[in-house]
């Protein structure tokens, strides 16, 4: 899992059928230091308590499927934790 | 699987249930010359490392799933799986 920001809101009407209901959110991911690596993508909120500002851990690939509530819809990201504290050394 | 460096740890009240009493680390992944590189995971603790440690983090999610006894649901991918004692390889400055 690495960390994000979430930055912003996601809605699409017309979707495939696994996604309802799925609530996106678009992350931008960051480094250890919390700053920005890459380009922002689109993460389904496995939390479903996110929301833009946050600092949060997310998951890729199979196992983002495995976060949401109705196991293997079509996501590879998947927000998996809101992070309260990072303490580095 | 590769050799990571403990790096710092996370805290989150709200998250995957299958994080419930488990530590979170951050783990530095290293090179050759055992300097931490700019890729890192947040690792399910399993082994009681800590800060300073050098592990060995498995990133592969149906182990991680046998690990923590959850075939063949649960989001889980990145677990320290060991704490290193010893590791040699000729020419490189990855030290315990």
């Amino acid at each position: 899992m690495q960390l994000a920001r979430v930055i912003g809101t996601l809605v699409a009407t017309q979707k495939y059928e696994g996604l309802e209901g799925v609530k996106f959110l678009v992350v931008q991911p960051l480094d250890k230091h919390r700053q920005p690596v890459g380009e922002p993508e689109v993460a389904a909120d496995g939390t479903a308590q996110a929301g833009p500002g946050e600092l949060v851990f997310v998951i890729a690939s199979r196992e983002a499927a495995l976060v949401l509530p109705e196991w293997f819809v079509p996501v590879d990201l998947a927000i998996s934790g809101i992070v309260d504290e990072v303490d580095l050394v | 699987m590769y050799i990571g460096r403990v790096s710092g740890t996370v805290v989150a009240t709200i998250k995957n249930e299958l994080f419930e009493g488990h530590k979170l680390l951050l783990v530095d992944k290293l090179n050759l010359d055992g300097k931490p590189t700019p890729k890192y995971d947040i690792a399910v603790d399993m082994v009681q490392a800590g800060v300073g440690d050098l592990v060995l983090v498995l990133d592969e999610g149906n182990s991680a799933r046998q690990i923590l006894d959850r075939e063949p649901m649960g989001a889980i991918r990145a677990v320290v799986v060991g704490i290193v004692d010893e590791v040699t390889v000729p020419g490189s400055g990855i030290e315990v």
